[in-house]
């Protein structure tokens, strides 16, 4: 059943991206001999600015998508249905942001950035649910002994 | 029709390049600041000259077929033309005198190849000749009323005539008519009095998208137009347009074949060929 509410979510965010990936090479208008990412940039030029899209399969899950005459940026919420999951949730997050100098790799190997992205997305979910999980086992084991000193 | 041949000469993206008159030579920079020549050996190709003299990278290469000269554009603002030296075996650099503030972005010999037009970033469109009085190439700038960006620029065969397709989402056809150089043109459908700077044809891309790409076809009477939006136009002068919407990604590139026939190629890696029927295209 989740699956299957997964994949449109998942296809229309797999065909915004490949379109939105027709990027090019191009030289600052603004600063002369500087080559910003357009959307990053504070003093970019309204043109070359797509406006942003949202796609959201319900209030806890989307991504946001900012396209640009030559770069692109891209948020996705990660569900976050109960506290627990938003405890994880932060914490992942975190762990990923303190790591993301090295995250160079995305811009160097020549692997489809689209299937990557989607990949990316499909695991995260998983494995939250997967932590989810393995926590509150080892909640379960904790009360179980704990309370097994009153019987 | 001869079947393709693949060459793999780098393990990078081409940005940009251009083949000699009977494509026996190529020239292509490897995403970098430097132009390769390669010659064609048998089977393969050879690289034979590296042209090092831009310390950006390079946007456009053009390689005029009958006096055999290169021009090459680049991010670092300069355009330099190169001449084959055969006493050295060398190609010598020129630099020209553009006057621009920001990258050059593409670069094409006009059809006589007494002048060139170079499209930059800095808003402007220099058309470049020949000054004989001292010896070097020097420019003239078509300003007007470029918002953005200029992506690509196509020559009229009558070589006064200009179109330029730019990031503002508009295509537009200039005259880049230079005194003392050119000769003056017989009348077009385009106009027949055109002075230097002249808008002969203005065409919108209508819901938005940058022009990637202008083209005239043979005969000059027609110029076709891709948008970001994957939208191919043809503008005929006076204002017409027809424009075939397509599901696909945008085109980057467009040549006519015939009066009838264009061939695309863009961000879906496959080229197409658009054939103009009776009852269009």
């Amino acid at each position: 059943m989740r699956s299957n509410t997964l994949r449109p979510y998942l296809a229309a965010v797999r065909s915004t991206l490949t379109a939105a990936l027709c990027v090019e090479n191009f030289s600052s208008q603004v600063a002369e001999r500087h080559n910003n990412p357009e959307v990053e940039a504070r003093l970019s030029s309204l043109e070359v600015v797509v406006n942003p899209l949202t796609i959201s399969r319900n209030k806890h899950e989307k991504v946001l998508i900012e396209p640009s005459v030559n770069s692109i940026r891209v948020s996705i919420k990660i569900k976050q249905a109960d506290e627990i999951e938003r405890i994880l949730c932060h914490k992942f997050t975190r762990f990923m942001m303190i790591r993301a100098e090295n995250f160079i790799i995305l811009r160097r190997k020549p692997i489809i950035l689209v299937d990557f992205i989607i990949q990316f997305m499909e695991e995260v979910d998983k494995e939250i649910s997967e932590m989810k999980l393995s926590l509150n086992t080892r909640a379960r084991t904790v009360a179980e002994s704990y309370l097994l000193q009153f019987t | 029709m001869s079947p393709t041949e693949i060459h793999q000469l780098n393990f990078g993206p081409i940005t940009a390049h251009a083949f000699n008159k009977d494509r026996t030579q190529v020239a292509v920079c490897p995403n970098n600041n430097e132009v390769q020549i390669y010659t064609k050996a048998g089977k393969g190709w050879n690289l034979i000259h590296t042209l090092a003299e831009h310390d950006k990278l390079v946007t456009g290469i053009d390689w005029a077929p009958e006096s055999n000269r290169l021009v090459t554009s680049s991010q670092d603002r300069n355009t330099y033309v190169w001449n084959f030296d055969t006493e050295t075996n060398e190609w010598k650099p020129t630099l020209v005198l553009l006057r621009i503030n920001r990258a050059a972005t593409f670069v094409r010999w006009s059809p006589h190849e007494n002048k060139f037009a170079v499209a930059s970033g800095a808003r402007v469109i220099a058309v470049c000749y020949f000054d004989e009085e001292h010896n070097w190439w020097t420019s003239k700038h078509l300003k007007k009323p470029i918002r953005s960006t200029v992506l690509s620029l196509d020559w009229h065969p009558n070589n006064v005539l200009l179109a330029a397709g730019s990031a503002d989402f508009k295509a537009r056809v200039f005259s880049a008519f230079i005194k003392g150089v050119d000769q003056k043109p017989p009348p077009t459908a385009w106009g027949d009095k055109l002075p230097f700077n002249t808008i002969c044809g203005e065409f919108s891309n209508g819901s938005g998208g940058w022009i990637h790409c202008v083209a005239f076809s043979p005969s000059g009477d027609a110029l076709a137009f891709s948008g970001h939006d994957s939208v191919i136009s043809i503008a005929y002068p006076g204002g017409a347009i027809q424009s075939v919407g397509l599901t696909s990604l945008p085109y980057l590139s467009l040549i006519w074949t015939s009066e009838k026939n264009i061939i695309a190629a863009g961000y879906d890696f496959t080229p197409v060929l658009f054939e103009n029927t009776n009852e269009g295209w």
